[in-house]
């Protein structure tokens, strides 16, 4: 156990380092991270200038669905994004070379291309938080706190979980890589809502297929104390951890039957 | 000019057209061997049509049925026409031109004797229109199942809107063109194809449409090519803009198309003369 967190260690280690070695590029990636903010927060705030409420939620709480939801996704692609390369990974081989290694390949491939550039997308969605959260006017209490931590660790697994079961169907659909994007990065679009606004289907597709509502719509109505739509119990705003393991099982069985589908590249 | 002249002008002429339309099918066969992904991509502009409709339906409603000209069966269209045609023109990363500068490839295209511009607009034009039809019908079928369409039911502004489909992937490729060769003085490209594709998304129309920006932003777009690329071709397709006024619209996009051209030209040349590439 302990060699293998060694080896972690020390891949982990090697990337970091490779990736801020160029300080100019690494600062560049850091401004276009800060891009790709700035495109999802265009459109809330330029539908806010038009209307003050939108599906019950004002323009603060909105931000901080966004916010949160963002924060979250950018973790969880960052560790584990690259998962949507697959394709290239069984095309060039290199993913025959991590079944040699005495390594988990989920941890291998996890690792191999940790990218610390979009540390600029996490940290612009942490200060849009922390902005959002004091306009909301917050009754803070421990156990909102709490929630708030939960919210963000299960927001990141779910997404994490998310990005697997992406990268697991890309065994079978090799040059597919977009259908899975429309779970992933679709997933968390639709996170970026008050849930209330989607037609009853959507919604509970986005709610229990995709399980995007636990993200940050749901732990923000407990949050900031909102009742959300008529007939939703404010106790699933605490059931994103439940949701993020549930997801997570769904992830493995994904991902091995993917292992066990995956015949090599040949040569 | 004495009749040989002539007769080898016209001769030039009819051969760059066949080059260029021999090209164009290079780069509809080229896109069409991947078919899973023309579905792929299908599904998920379908998927994100289907949050931003509701999304666009929302914030109608909230404010009270009627929003910068859209009611809410035409601010779904805007939204569907729109998932239709992000593929075709392209609003993905292109990296096709920088990276061929970067690795010192495109010294061979300059002893090519037909000009690269032209050579990729040609394959570019040919992509699009291969995925036109298998990743721009799928979401136009599900958004007039799901939410309904309000579609012209006249002829004319299919035609018009064809036009303006094709100068909105043309401005799109002239505009892919200049932010590639940026390539020439920059190794990483990163920030500003980061810049662009915030400018494209948000002063474009993908994310919202242009007439819901505050003012101050809505006349940063008009100075912009950007509307040209996505705003004004469902605006014409649509109906929205008609008559004389869509006759406008297309010259001024093809004003665009050609300006960019040029300045693509310009500065590739400029590039071109600082370029040195290590033979071997």
């Amino acid at each position: 156990m302990g060699d293998r967190a060694t080896a972690y260690r020390v891949l982990i280690g090697s990337r970091l380092r490779s990736q801020t070695a160029y300080r100019r590029s690494f600062a560049m990636d850091l401004v276009a991270g800060v891009g790709v903010t700035a495109i999802s927060f265009a459109e809330i705030a330029v539908i806010y200038s038009n209307v003050d409420v939108l599906g019950g939620l004002n323009f603060a709480a909105t931000v901080t669905v966004f916010a949160l939801a963002h924060v979250c996704f950018t973790m969880a692609d960052m560790m584990i994004g690259h998962l949507g390369n697959l394709p290239t990974y069984v095309r060039t081989g290199s993913l025959d070379s991590f079944m040699l290694r005495p390594l988990s390949i989920l941890g291998q491939l996890a690792t191999s291309d940790i990218s610390l550039r979009r540390l600029g997308r996490t940290g612009s969605g942490l200060i849009l938080l922390a902005w959002a959260l004091a306009v909301d006017g917050v009754h803070w209490s421990p156990a909102k706190v709490v929630l708030l931590v939960l919210a963000i660790g299960s927001g990141t697994a779910i997404f994490a979980a998310l990005f697997v079961c992406g990268g697991a169907m890309q065994f079978w659909l090799i040059e597919g890589g977009e259908f899975a994007a429309a779970f992933t990065y679709g997933g968390h679009y639709a996170a970026n809502y008050p849930a209330s606004i989607y037609t009853l289907p959507l919604r509970l597709f986005f709610t229990f297929a995709v399980p995007s509502a636990f993200v940050a719509y749901l732990p923000v109505l407990v949050l900031l104390d909102l009742p959300g739509p008529p007939g939703l119990p404010a106790v699933l705003g605490w059931c994103g951890p439940l949701m993020a393991v549930v997801s997570w099982i769904v992830a493995s069985v994904l991902w091995r039957a993917g292992i066990r589908h995956y015949t090599g590249a040949g040569s | 000019m004495s009749f040989g002249t002539c007769a080898r002008k016209l001769h030039d002429h009819s051969l760059t057209v066949r080059v260029f339309g021999v090209l164009f099918m290079v780069g509809f066969r080229r896109w069409s061997s991947y078919r899973l992904a023309a579905v792929a991509g299908a599904v998920a502009n379908t998927v994100f049509g289907l949050v931003r409709s509701a999304v666009i339906i929302a914030a109608i409603t909230a404010h009270g049925g009627m929003l910068g000209g859209y009611d809410e069966v035409t601010g779904v269209t805007y939204v569907w026409i729109g998932q239709a045609l992000l593929g075709p023109i392209y609003f993905n990363t292109w990296t096709e031109l920088s990276d061929r500068i970067r690795t010192g490839d495109v010294a061979v295209d300059l002893v090519r004797p037909f000009d690269l511009q032209t050579q990729l607009l040609a394959t570019d034009l040919g992509r699009a229109a291969y995925q036109f039809l298998p990743r721009g019908l799928p979401p136009l079928i599900v958004g007039a199942l799901v939410t309904g369409l309000a579609l012209p039911t006249v002829p004319v502004p299919y035609l018009f809107g064809l036009v303006s489909a094709i100068l909105a992937v043309a401005v799109s490729f002239a505009a892919r063109w200049l932010v590639n060769l940026v390539a020439f003085w920059l190794l990483d490209l990163r920030g500003p194809m980061a810049l662009y594709s915030v400018a494209l998304n948000v002063l474009g129309g993908l994310v919202v449409p242009v007439y819901w920006f505050p003012s101050w932003l809505a006349r940063l777009a008009a100075w912009t090519p950007f509307p040209a690329m996505l705003q004004q071709p469902v605006d014409v397709l649509m109906g929205r803009v008609s008559g004389w006024a869509a006759v406008e619209t297309l010259a001024g996009q093809a004003a665009w198309f050609a300006g960019l051209m040029i300045a693509g030209q310009l500065v590739f040349r400029l590039g071109a003369r600082k370029l040195v590439v290590q033979g071997g």
